[in-house]
Formats: C-alpha cells, structure tokens, sequence
C-alpha cells in the first residue's frame, strides 16, 4: 500500500516560512493570497492487510518519528 | 570528574565542548561515537553538543534522537547524572521528549550568530548554583532554529515550577516568553541555544560559560 502523510505547523503554532511565502507572492502580484502554510509531504510504500491496518501504522509512525506533535499535526492517506 | 560528549553525525561543537570541559573543570573527557550502545562508567556529566546531526534531515535533533546512545543517555539522566544540550544539544533532548517544548525556525527567518546577555531566571539550580550573586551573563547564539515554542500550560509550568533557567535580555529569535534555556523538573537536564563551550575563557570575549561547566560537576 501507498501511504501520505502530510506534516504541517499546528495553527496556534506561527509558521515564519508561510508568513515569508505570502509576502512574496503579494510582491509577486497576488495581494489577494491569505494563511499560507508550509508544510512537508512523506510518500512511502508499505505491506498492510487492510487500509485501517495501514492507516493504523502510519499514525504511529507520525506520533514516533514523522511528526513532532508539540508543533505539527499530520494527515495521513493510505490507498 | 568524568565527562562524555556524544558525538552525532554532523555535530560540530563536539571539540568545543570538550576544550571547553576540559579546561574550565579539569575533568576527564571522553568522545562517544552516537552509534555505541554503551556510555563510560561513573560518569558525573553528559553533554550533547551544537550542530547539525545528521544534517538537520526531517527535523533539528529528530534523528539524532533516536540514536542508539540516547538510550543509555536518558537511564543516565534518570539516574541522576547531569545532562546538558547546548543548541543542537537542546533541540534532540526536546526531541528525545527529555525536556518539554520545541525549538522552530527563528521568527526572522535568520540565522543568529552574536553574543547575547542572559537573565539568570533561576539562581538554584545545579547548573546555576556557581554564578553566586550574579543576576546576568554573556554567551554567543549561532542558531538559525532556536525559536522556543510551547504551549501556555506547559510554559506556566515551566515559570512556576523555576525550570526556565535562562532568559534573553533582547530575544534574538522569537522564543516564546524570551526563553533560552530550561531544566526537567527533576532539575539535572539542561537545555540552551547560547553556547557555553564559546564563553569559557575571556580571550573568547566571555567566561561566563566555565561557570556552568564547573557548577554541573561541583554538584555532581
């Protein structure tokens, strides 16, 4: 099975990198762009039975390794 | 006195710390390799040094976190034993969960390199307990993700319980309530972002970190 998980800074949490990315495209003639975030995507194949098996391991994997959940929170899809 | 400085892939304050260990205290170093599964006997201090384990890859400190020494380093510091992560250092003890809290990108987007005056915010602690009367002291800060972040509930556990141990005079990169540097509540684990191991001896334009150094292992 292929998992996603995407990994972004919790929203009380500011994210400097978006903040920097959205005053760009403003320059770049965009004023209308608002709360962009920047986030990270982790693609990886595993063997599961089932996909709330899969989904069930990529969450732990989030909570020990892929994600700081202090900070980020994650979304995760198995197909 | 006995010393260990672990030596991450992509650390690179390794040295500096052991200098600095060495000349402010007169103890015996020794460099452990991330990948050894056992750390020296009768150790009275552990220090995780600055730089960029393994490149900084996923996270600052994510990876270095779960290295095979950090086993052995956190039954240490359950043990007792002093424990200090100095930039690097502190963004794998947050990681390694040894400590609350996360450090983010600094909120200018910059990398920091300049010394900064530090508010001794708790005078009690072992690591502290040598700057006598003195209230503030002057380390350098070379970090680029040294941001402080927690939540309200831990950071009003944190102020209540006097684990924030450093403050920033003029906060150089955003850390939530001016933090630079905590203790866990058992108070034998510390983290900071300004380096000790570059304030040790007056040529460097401080000494004030040797005071930290020899106050760790004078508790011991």
């Amino acid at each position: 099975m292929k998992a996603t998980v995407h990994v972004f800074l919790k929203p009380g949490v500011l994210d400097v990198q978006g903040k920097a990315v959205e005053q760009a495209l403003h320059g770049l003639g965009w004023p209308d762009v608002a709360h962009v975030r920047v986030g990270r995507t982790i693609e990886f194949e595993l063997a599961a039975k089932d996909a709330a098996t899969a989904e069930a391991e990529v969450k732990a994997m989030c909570d020990k390794l892929l994600a700081n959940t202090v900070i980020e929170s994650y979304r995760v899809e198995v197909a | 006195m006995k010393a260990a400085v672990i030596v991450f892939p992509g650390s690179n304050c390794d040295r500096d710390c052991k200098v600095a260990i060495e000349r402010s205290t007169g103890a015996a170093v020794e460099m452990v390799w991330h990948a050894e599964t056992e750390l020296p006997k009768g150790l009275d201090l552990i220090v995780l040094p600055g730089g960029f384990s393994y490149g900084d890859y996923l996270r600052c400190g994510a990876m270095a976190a779960l290295s095979p020494i950090m086993g052995e380093v956190k039954v240490a510091a359950g043990r007792g034993v002093a424990t200090i992560g100095i930039c690097n250092g502190f963004q794998v003890l947050c990681e390694a969960q040894m400590l609350p809290g996360a450090l983010l990108r600094n909120e200018a987007l910059k990398y920091v390199c300049k010394t900064v005056e530090l508010e001794i915010t708790n005078a009690q602690t072992r690591f502290t307990a040598g700057y006598a009367g003195r209230r503030q002291v002057a380390m350098t800060v070379g970090n680029g993700e040294g941001n402080f972040f927690t939540d309200p509930a831990t950071l009003a556990r944190l102020e209540g319980e006097g684990q924030v141990v450093f403050r920033y005079v003029d906060n150089p990169n955003g850390s939530t309530a001016a933090i630079a540097g905590i203790v866990n509540d058992a108070g034998n684990v510390l983290g900071l972002m300004p380096h000790p191991d570059r304030a040790f001896e007056a040529e460097l334009g401080s000494a004030d970190g040797a005071i930290l150094f020899q106050s760790a292992l004078a508790s011991a």
